[in-house]
């Protein structure tokens, strides 16, 4: 017999329902809350470098945080978002990778994108949106992308990148390159039609795409059960036909084994993965946000006890890779580091008004420069108005 | 040289362009082995395997999702859109993603070589939901290029440049045309610029301006006109974006009349723009205003559709008007 509705039929013979609830999914934990080793787990075979490029990745992340709301806070620029409680989701994920795998961010992976090696000056320069920006000062603060890291540039709608990603990674594997493409969302994003019509396109396209979603509990203010009412997002990935798997998110050994298990059945199989990272987001959704109005100081502060990196600066610290009064001098050292890069800058001139119609097109359309034309001419009229701009037209 | 219909001439492009570069893949709902709702792509999956012509999921957000990606990581996707009226599931990946990526990113990525091949346009019996012209939506889109062609060689050369553009293409076809436009077309691989229009034929009492399936329309009205002593200037738009003002402008200044016409309901049609930036620089050369023929201000109909289309008389009566003004 033809199979043309692509189902299993095993027959039953009185009416009887498959449970919504049916499919629970197990949660990979590797690393205990004292920094050792769950017995029974399996310790990931980590270098040395490795672990601790993980490790300053996460405390660049939580020091960058912390300075930069609150020059946020200050007036200085117009808007920020944290990782705070996911650094060790992003990090992990991020280092299971290989450098030349894509990366296709939400808007709150800043620990992956420090990790793959975007500088403090790049961090700069886009928060300050100046002339030296990657991005042309185009976007809001936290809009990272660099082509040269393999790390696609930040888009505010969201799940957008979830079909890109298994175009992305089609056109990879068409390619002939062995490599994957990690896509990351939070599980409010996965409300959005984006995500059904991405994870079922990778799925039957058998594109080699990791989709990482960060179910950090909240979406703005509105909770996780507000937001669906099956069990989390993992188990949407049998839906469909793809492998599926659950870590705890602020257990950066289980996000590091649980990716690199994904990376490597990705490629072998050349099928998408769908993860799910448990975690919590303990700051503000952004500087525009404050949690006080819709969750509880109890409820943050039993999370804040779940502090991701310091669960694995205690593993470090056990296996004497990381000296105690060393890593507190270094991270002293790294908040006047980003204090003089922001200093930096903030004085580093705005891009030249070229720009605003440079990269629309290719090349400029007739028709934009000829507004731009006008634009000068008016500037020159009003140049008090606009001293951006004004004092460096030719 | 060989006889082809529209179809043809597309499905012929589609087949130059893949065997020219092999990150041309041409995918969307029924596109593979059953070569699309209306054949375009062909014996393409034949030719050239399912992993550069095939099937995708009914999911239109998906389709432009997954073109946006494989254009960003450099291959030139041609995805189709089954029915323009289809299109909007996409809206949010073509207006906020393809259009913006190179912008946004500081031109460290982009979807140039992504082009969204799409029927549109009455003419079939098919209703509010077979028939609708939306690139007045898409013109107001910084970042699209948007092209439509009246015929076979047309939608050829057209089809190729837009393939080849750095910039991602709407690329509108006019259905009702597919199979109806038959004509002479080079067997060979060339291109016809983006953004040029064309002065299909040269008259010196007022400016007919149309583009798509609606230059049939415009040519009877024209030929209507010239049997009436009225000498018209006829230019297919070719482009709505970029589109190309100094033809129209130039002709305009020597008519000193226009009419426009497009199959789209005319409140926020693309006449309007084209009439505003007219008047702004043709203002003391204009012997009468500016008109637009258009769909009247309602869902496309089906019963009554032969009321609804800016037909070739509509035409002719705006045509006289302008010139009796």
């Amino acid at each position: 017999m033809t199979n043309p509705n692509n189902a299993t039929i095993s027959t039953i013979h009185l009416a009887e329902f498959t449970s919504g609830h049916a499919l629970q999914i197990p949660t990979l934990r590797v690393l205990a809350d004292d920094g050792t080793v769950f017995p029974g787990a399996q310790e990931p075979e980590l270098s040395k470098e490795t672990a601790l490029r993980m490790y300053q990745s996460m405390t660049f992340i939580r020091v960058l945080d912390e300075r930069m709301l609150a020059a946020q806070r200050q007036g200085r620029i117009s808007f920020y978002m944290q990782c705070l409680g996911e650094e060790a989701a992003t990090v992990g994920s991020a280092a299971a990778l290989h450098d030349e795998d894509m990366i296709m961010a939400q808007y709150r992976e800043q620990g992956a994108l420090r990790y793959r090696g975007f500088s403090l000056e790049q961090f700069m320069n886009q928060l300050f949106s100046n002339e030296k920006d990657l991005g042309k000062g185009r976007q809001m603060p936290v809009h990272y992308g660099s082509r040269d890291i393999h790390y696609m540039t930040i888009s505010s709608p969201l799940g957008t990148q979830i079909p890109q990603a298994a175009g992305y990674a089609y056109a990879q594997k068409l390619r002939g390159k062995s490599n994957v493409t990690i896509c990351y969302f939070g599980e409010g994003a996965a409300s959005e039609g984006d995500f059904h019509a991405g994870l079922n396109m990778a799925a039957v396209h058998q594109a080699p795409v990791l989709f990482f979603c960060r179910n950090n509990g909240y979406a703005i203010s509105t909770p996780a059960n507000e937001q669906f009412k099956g069990d989390g997002i993992a188990c949407r990935g049998v839906g469909y036909g793809m492998k599926a798997i659950r870590v705890d998110g602020a257990d950066i050994l289980a996000v590091y084994q649980a990716t690199k298990l994904a990376r490597d059945y990705a490629i072998a199989n050349n099928e998408p993965v769908l993860l799910e990272s448990i975690a919590y987001r303990l700051g503000a959704h952004s500087s525009s946000d404050d949690p006080s109005g819709y969750r509880s100081k109890e409820e943050e502060e039993l999370w804040r006890k779940n502090d991701p990196v310091a669960r694995f600066r205690l593993w470090l610290l056990n296996k004497g890779w990381l000296d105690d009064a060393a890593d507190k001098a270094q991270i002293e050292g790294l908040r006047q580091e980003i204090l003089d890069a922001l200093k930096v800058a903030e004085k580093i001139a705005k891009p030249g008004i070229e720009h605003l119609i440079s990269d629309v097109y290719a090349e400029p359309i007739p028709e934009l420069e000829r507004q731009l034309t006008e634009l000068k001419e008016h500037i020159r009229k009003y140049p008090e108005a606009y001293p951006i701009t004004a004092g460096r037209m030719l | 040289m060989a006889k082809m219909n529209m179809l043809q001439a597309i499905n012929n492009a589609l087949d130059l362009a893949m065997a020219k570069d092999d990150g041309v893949v041409c995918f969307g709902e029924d596109v593979g082995h059953f070569g699309g709702v209306f054949r375009a792509t062909s014996k393409l999956q034949e030719k050239y395997g399912k992993a550069r012509c095939f099937n995708t999921p009914l999911t239109e957000q998906g389709i432009a999702g997954f073109a946006n990606g494989m254009a960003a990581q450099g291959m030139k996707p041609v995805a189709e859109i089954q029915f323009a009226d289809y299109i909007f599931p996409a809206f949010d990946q073509i207006v906020n993603e393809t259009a913006k990526f190179r912008y946004r990113s500081g031109d460290q990525f982009n979807v140039g070589g992504l082009v969204f091949r799409t029927p549109y346009g009455g003419g079939i019996a098919g209703g509010h939901y077979h028939s609708q012209s939306p690139e007045a939506y898409f013109a107001h889109t910084p970042g699209l290029k948007i092209v439509v062609p009246r015929d076979p060689a047309q939608a050829k050369g057209l089809l190729l440049a837009s393939i080849n553009c750095p910039d991602p293409v709407i690329f509108f076809e006019p259905k009702k045309l597919y199979r109806a436009s038959v004509g002479e077309v080079s067997e060979e691989y060339y291109e016809i610029p983006i953004g040029k229009a064309e002065v299909m034929q040269t008259g010196s009492q007022v400016t007919v301006l149309a583009w798509g399936a609606q230059m049939e329309t415009v040519q009877k009205a024209v030929d209507m006109a010239a049997e009436h002593g009225i000498s018209c200037e006829l230019i297919d738009l070719r482009s709505i974006l970029p589109w190309d003002v100094d033809t129209v402008v130039a002709s305009v200044k020597k008519t000193g009349r226009l009419v426009i016409n497009h199959e789209a309901p005319l409140t926020g049609g693309f006449a309007g723009e084209i009439a505003a930036t007219i008047q702004k620089e043709c203002f003391l050369h204009l012997e009468s205003p500016i008109l637009r023929v258009c769909g009247l201000d309602i869902p496309y109909p089906l019963a009554l559709e032969k009321e609804y289309v800016p037909d070739h008389l509509k035409t002719f009566e705006a045509i006289k008007a302008s010139v009796n003004f």
